[in-house]
């Protein structure tokens, strides 16, 4: 327990100095957001693939409604940074919420080609509506606004901005961590072990899955509206089920069964992007499947998984 | 008034009648053995008790109220619990998370994000309850699918314990266990019906473990009742003799 309290203090601590050791071990902060922003989103896909055991591959849809949510209201309504985060969220979340009931039924393979196809919806939809979305040339004409606290305005260059996403992530790490100790998450992990025992014990099962799906639209939301102002631009291609597919690999590849899985994976995902992309530019994805395919036949746990069994024989 | 009532009740698949006009009626406070060889009809009657399908024909009632058309869940609210034949836990959860999933769903708070202190502990103080009443309480860190066969029935059965069954029913408690495990399935069903006042019904392979804690037996040939009585009258009777211990013999 004592052990557990202090990983978890020294992986606040670590995330909290990015800013100081990143750049000494060649890297950047804008890279830690980054990573934040993709690790963000793959634990709240991570609510449904690992926690619920329902395998969604539209996770892209939340993300990309988040991020035009965010710079919508940043290019019509407002120029407060907080607010598009918090409309980016809501979209995200009402949108998954909405489509819930559509999505719920479904199981296994149906589940997952469900969710893929009303993801590519929203695609199309952005793509086509040029006027409001900028179509496929994505969303531009705007940037983050910096924040004003009292008389004190605060600039969102690369390091206070790191430190913006890191809130968030800290928020919404902090509700989900809470959420699956409570008798909810709970419900959930049942779902995932024996579908037919829950039922069984009067859980009723789609309403759970429903609650998964709208919640892990909720943190893609946010994670989108944060993508957004960190890119100052949206993309339809943040929409689009290839994206999607990158979710599920940054949570696979770091370990679906645990919580902090999803950030292991995009640590491995974004950090080989970001550097293998500079040195072959066409070939970082390569190298991505190939890890991708011996993590899922070896290491069924993932990075992660392989991780905590070392330090377990240790 | 009888706890559990069976008025003519049969269940046809087909051509093929699995029970037929079968009619039975337990007290409260009873622990009542259903028996009978390889496809009388019992796994089917278990079925048709907790819900799983609908009777052809017949009426079945709980506590005066008829349930013969209600979910499998309607009846569970209403103390209607049964194990399963086959395990069916959640195999990658320890033992005390597989029983608090049942309390959690008892208390009606299966759906809560965030609990309050007081609920947390409530749930916590369930759990250690019945892990302590099935003797489970050393193995409650463990995870289930570690367990042996034996254990595991256990957790099944603490499992339908926490949803506060008011009629428990044990689909072949014993099936598949060694001899100590057998006699530890044993005295807990006894515990149960003795010290915790549950009233069983439960169907049985095992002929000692039948005669040795029911206090009355209806015994299945070919879906229908052939006899029912306390174990020394069903031992008697010339027609169970030839139909079924006569054969088992």
């Amino acid at each position: 327990m004592t052990g557990r309290l202090a990983r978890s203090l020294i992986l606040w601590v670590l995330l909290l100095l990015v800013p100081f050791w990143l750049p000494m071990v060649g890297g950047y902060t804008a890279l830690a957001s980054r990573i934040l922003v993709y690790a963000l989103c793959a634990m709240g896909l991570n609510l449904l693939l690992g926690f619920t055991g329902m395998m969604s591959f539209g996770q892209a849809a939340y993300f990309g409604l988040g991020g035009y949510g965010a710079g919508l209201v940043l290019v019509h309504l407002s120029g407060s940074s907080w607010l598009a985060v918090l409309a980016g969220t809501v979209l995200g979340g009402a949108a998954a919420f909405l489509l819930g009931p559509v999505v719920m039924r479904r199981r296994g393979i149906y589940f997952a080609m469900i969710t893929v196809a009303v993801g590519q919806i929203f695609f199309f939809v952005a793509e086509r509506w040029d006027s409001l979305t900028g179509g496929e040339d994505g969303l531009t004409g705007f940037s983050r606004q910096p924040l004003h606290f009292g008389g004190y305005v605060l600039p969102l260059s690369d390091v206070p901005f790191y430190y913006f996403v890191l809130f968030f992530f800290a928020l919404a790490a902090g509700v989900m961590a809470l959420v699956l100790r409570s008798p909810l998450g709970h419900s959930f992990v049942a779902i995932r072990e024996n579908r037919r025992r829950a039922a069984f014990l009067g859980i009723h099962v789609e309403r759970y899955v429903w609650a998964a799906f709208a919640f892990a639209g909720l943190i893609g939301g946010l994670a989108g509206a944060l993508n957004a102002l960190q890119n100052n631009f949206v993309s339809p291609e943040n929409l689009y089920w290839v994206e999607s597919g990158n979710f599920v690999i940054i949570a696979v590849l770091g370990g679906m069964r645990s919580f902090w899985g999803p950030l292991i994976g995009s640590i491995i995902f974004i950090g080989i992007q970001d550097y293998v992309s500079s040195l072959f530019p066409n070939n970082w994805e390569s190298l991505i499947g190939v890890l991708f395919i011996i993590v899922v036949l070896f290491f069924p746990n993932g990075i992660l998984g392989i991780i905590r069994r070392r330090a377990g024989l240790a | 008034m009888s706890l559990l009532e069976l008025k003519n009740v049969s269940r046809v698949f087909g051509k093929l009648t699995a029970l037929e006009d079968v009619s039975l009626e337990m007290e409260e406070g009873e622990l009542y053995a259903v028996i009978g060889p390889n496809g009388a009809g019992k796994t089917t009657l278990f079925n048709l008790i907790s819900g799983f399908f609908p009777a052809t024909s017949g009426e079945i009632r709980f506590d005066g109220v008829e349930v013969t058309r209600l979910s499998p869940e309607r009846r569970v609210a209403a103390g209607l619990v049964r194990t399963f034949q086959i395990t069916e836990i959640f195999p990658e959860l320890s033992v005390f998370e597989n029983i608090r999933i049942g309390v959690e769903a008892q208390l009606g708070c299966s759906a809560q994000p965030w609990p309050s202190r007081g609920l947390a502990r409530r749930i916590d103080r369930r759990v250690e309850e019945l892990l302590a009443i099935t003797a489970l309480s050393s193995q409650g860190g463990r995870r289930a699918s570690v367990l042996t066969h034996g254990d595991q029935r256990v957790v099944e059965v603490t499992m339908a314990l926490s949803l506060k069954p008011r009629l428990l029913l044990l689909d072949e408690p014993t099936a598949g266990m060694g001899r100590a495990e057998t006699q530890h399935m044993v005295n807990l069903i006894r515990s149960l019906h003795q010290e915790q006042k549950l009233s069983i019904l439960f169907i049985e392979h095992d002929m000692d473990v039948v005669f040795g804690i029911a206090d009355r037996i209806s015994v299945l040939n070919a879906g229908r009742v052939l006899a029912t009585g306390t174990p020394k009258e069903i031992a008697a009777n010339p027609r169970v003799q030839t139909a079924y211990l006569g054969e088992a013999a």
